[in-house]
């Protein structure tokens, strides 16, 4: 069946509003979604300051601050991935995400050698020397893995949806007069930087 | 196909098959598919609520022992909390009817709203897995208060987990609802002349976005502990399982007015139609929406006065869940200032609104009585919290579904139903209700608690009347459905506006066509419910 009238208000055609409203009103639940879990620490650490210090001692900063540079370098080339497509640059936006999603695999790869190393450390719930840990310690241990690691689960969305972006630029769908999506897909991935930006310093940082 | 030369063809015919519709992304489409995933649930719901009420008709196991009694409680409260009244009328009638009240043909994002509905299947599918896997649905109640749902054999992973994905589904509906509401209102259609259903509908999408989050955080750190060790509310190492009931309450409380705002949406749209006079009002009950969903916020320590809580935290939390009732007064005041001298037409969805406000205003009073620290000493967790809340959720929002299933039955299938049946099954529908969950008031304030599949002989009376209700209730219900049925199969068809509505929904052909509207809908001058012909004063 042809269609003949259309709305002017009509919800089939491309609004690049909307989209980015959507996008923003998405990024409030995941922000929400970790705000449960920063209350979760809060309530615990002043509960247990000096268990907190003493367990964030095991960590290494040194690890920590080379990924805080890789995915803030990433969350650059993001965002100039964008200007490149507005100027009708698809190539330069193109090779700008594909070093984006080289970060990540990085920031990934030195995040599974921390875990690696505190897992031969025996500090993985229920392992022998965890046990031996104190209380507030372990409760340390807990929100450390279970907060990096809905964490990390973020960066690899973030990574699938810019590949995905990726391919629709080759594709040419997304282009110079329609990137919404491609400006979607950074604004996730500045959230998943911007969370880091607050759970480096939480677990790392504070003495 | 049809009969008449002019109309065009409905968006029941312009497809037909099985994937035409579980793939559809037509807004009127899914929400049928909400409206029979929901209804069916509801029955579900429904038969494991009679099965306790049956139990209960004698003190002692008669029928179900005490495990298999907490189980079904359970089972029955995530069912009609998370499968039937959250996704309810804003999945159903919201997806349905927002975007024609909008003069639209769709939802901002048609594609998501598809896949909210099958979060939804899929989130069911994980709740009703317990039934055949693991060790037995839950037992928690559907609270999953740690640390018994850390501890317990239980399968509490797989229904908290389903709990947490129908949370995201119910997410990407309200998200989809506000950019609707922001970016495809027709041409000339400020915030102001929106249809108050839709004002509901926006206030509700707000805390569903806003609030769930947090109970899916929530759960899924118990099913951390479940699965991985990760014991982050286990009390042996410090944890603390208060705080587990703080992160549950503020969602849930909220979620309390995720299923009563659209209910009020629905009756603000049925009094201006049948009282045929402009809603008194407008602008105090669209921004009492506002007001509620702000304030219900900062509520949700009164789900915990019993638990351990600062005497000051109490009294706050109090005198907050106080200030609920404010705009929620506001509301009802105008809907009888708008029935006032006006000229009523009484019809089966009048009933129903008249019937909410009825029920509502006791579910909403015995809610402050549990909201007085004094009283809810005494009254937590007994029979009165439930008749409370029973009230506030079946009594109104359950009821407004019926108002607003009887309202826009004639527009979505271009049908009518039989009113005389439909008047009949209403009254015992009503009649059953009160004499289900008002003796539980009566059994709450003599003592008798909640969540036992026994009692002291002293409460079996009461107990046998409400039983007894339960089934008036249910002949109700049955005879309701059979009646809605009937209607579908007769030949007779519904004229466009049997209510003689001016909202824009009123404007399309009865079923509408697959794009709503064949030209530009005509707002109503001076505000969406002016009433040309109303009698003034
Ligand atoms: C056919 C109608 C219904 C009957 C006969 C019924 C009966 C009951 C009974 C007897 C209990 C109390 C169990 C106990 O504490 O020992 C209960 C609990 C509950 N009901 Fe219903 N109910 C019905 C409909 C509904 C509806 C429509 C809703 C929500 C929209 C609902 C929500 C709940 C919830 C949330 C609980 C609490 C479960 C828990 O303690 O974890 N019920 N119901
Ligand atoms: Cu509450």
């Amino acid at each position: 069946m042809e269609h003949s009238f259309v709305l002017p208000n009509s919800g089939h055609t491309y609004d690049a509003k909307a989209s980015k409203l959507g996008m923003w009103l998405f990024l409030y639940t995941e922000l929400l979604l970790f705000g449960g879990l920063f209350i979760v620490y809060m309530v615990y650490r002043s509960l247990n300051p000096d268990a907190f210090l003493m367990a964030s001692l095991n960590l290494n900063v040194w690890m920590g601050t080379v990924n805080t540079v890789v995915l803030l370098t990433s969350s650059m080339t993001v965002a100039m991935s964008i200007t490149a497509i507005q100027l009708g640059n698809s190539k330069l936006s193109l090779k700008l995400l594909l070093i984006t999603v080289f970060a990540a695999v990085v920031f990934l790869v030195i995040k599974y050698f921390e875990w690696g190393a505190k897992i031969e450390h025996g500090l993985w719930p229920g392992m022998e020397h965890f046990g031996s840990l104190s209380h507030g310690e372990q409760l340390y241990f807990y929100l450390y893995f279970f907060m990096t690691g809905l964490h990390g689960l973020h960066v690899i969305v973030g990574m699938i949806f810019i590949v995905v972006v990726m391919n629709k630029i080759k594709k040419g769908s997304i282009n110079k007069d329609k990137n919404q999506l491609l400006e979607n897909s950074g604004l996730y991935w500045h959230l998943v930087d911007l969370i880091w930006i607050y759970l480096f310093p939480l677990f790392y940082l504070i003495h | 196909m049809t009969d008449s030369s002019v109309s065009q063809p409905n968006f029941f015919e312009v497809k037909k098959g099985l994937f035409s519709w579980i793939f559809s992304l037509d807004h009127k489409r899914i929400g049928l598919l909400y409206l029979y995933s929901v209804g069916s649930f509801f029955l579900v719901g429904a038969a494991l609520g009679v099965l306790m009420r049956l139990e209960l008709f004698n003190p002692g196991a008669d029928l179900i022992e005490a495990k298999t009694y907490n189980q079904v409680f359970t089972l029955h409260g995530v069912i009609m909390i998370f499968l039937f009244i959250i996704p309810s009328i804003p999945a159903v009638f919201g997806n349905f009817f927002l975007p024609i009240m909008l003069g639209t043909d769709d939802v901002a994002f048609p594609r998501l709203n598809l896949l909210s509905w099958w979060l939804y299947v899929l989130g069911a599918l994980f709740a009703l897995s317990t039934l055949v896997f693991g060790d037995g649905p839950a037992d928690t109640g559907w609270t999953f208060y740690a640390p018994y749902s850390v501890k317990t054999g239980t399968n509490v992973s797989m229904s908290v987990l389903a709990a947490f994905i129908l949370g995201f589904s119910s997410i990407l509906t309200g998200l989809n609802f506000i950019v609707t509401i922001h970016r495809l209102r027709a041409p000339g259609m400020g915030f102001n002349q929106m249809p108050l259903f839709a004002w509901a509908l926006y206030a509700t999408s707000w805390i569903q976005l806003l609030a769930t989050p947090i109970i899916g955080i929530t759960l899924l750190m118990i099913v951390a502990e479940r699965m991985l060790g990760i014991g982050l509310f286990d009390p042996s190492i410090g944890g603390d399982p208060i705080l587990y009931q703080h992160l549950f309450w503020i969602y849930s409380h909220p979620a309390v007015y995720i299923m009563a705002l659209p209910a009020m949406g629905i009756v603000s749209e049925i009094i201006p139609t049948f009282a045929q006079r402009t809603i008194f009002g407008y602008k105090a009950i669209a921004y009492s929406s506002l007001a509620i969903a702000f304030v219900g916020y900062f509520v949700w320590g009164h789900h915990m006065f019993t638990s351990g809580m600062s005497g000051p935290a109490a009294y706050i939390f109090s005198i907050l869940t106080f200030f609920v009732a404010i705009p929620t007064s506001i509301k009802v005041f105008n809907w009888l200032a708008t029935m006032y001298k006006g000229s009523i037409n009484v019809q089966v969805p009048l009933l129903y609104a008249v019937a909410f406000i009825f029920n509502f205003l006791i579910g909403g009073l015995t809610g402050l009585v549990v909201g007085a620290l004094a009283a809810d000493v005494h009254l937590h967790d007994t029979y009165f919290v439930v008749g409370h809340f029973h009230y506030v959720m079946f009594g109104g929002t359950g009821f407004a579904f019926f108002g607003a299933l009887h309202y826009w039955y004639p527009k979505i299938w271009g049908k009518m139903y039989n009113k005389l049946i439909a008047n009949i099954a209403f009254a015992i529908l009503f009649i059953g209700f009160n004499t289900l969950y008002f003796p539980m008031l009566i059994l709450g304030i003599k003592g008798m608690p909640r969540r036992y599949y026994d009692y002291l002989p002293e409460f079996h009376t009461l107990n046998q009347i409400s039983t007894v209700g339960s089934w008036i209730l249910i002949i109700g219900l049955l005879l309701m459905i059979f009646n809605l049925f009937k209607g579908y199969f007769s030949k007779q068809k519904a004229p466009a506006n049997p209510w003689n509505g001016i909202t824009l929904e009123w404007q399309t052909q009865s079923p509408p066509t697959l794009y709503n509207f064949d030209k530009a809908p005509e707002l109503v001058e001076g505000g969406p419910y002016n009433y040309p012909n109303a009698m003034k004063g």
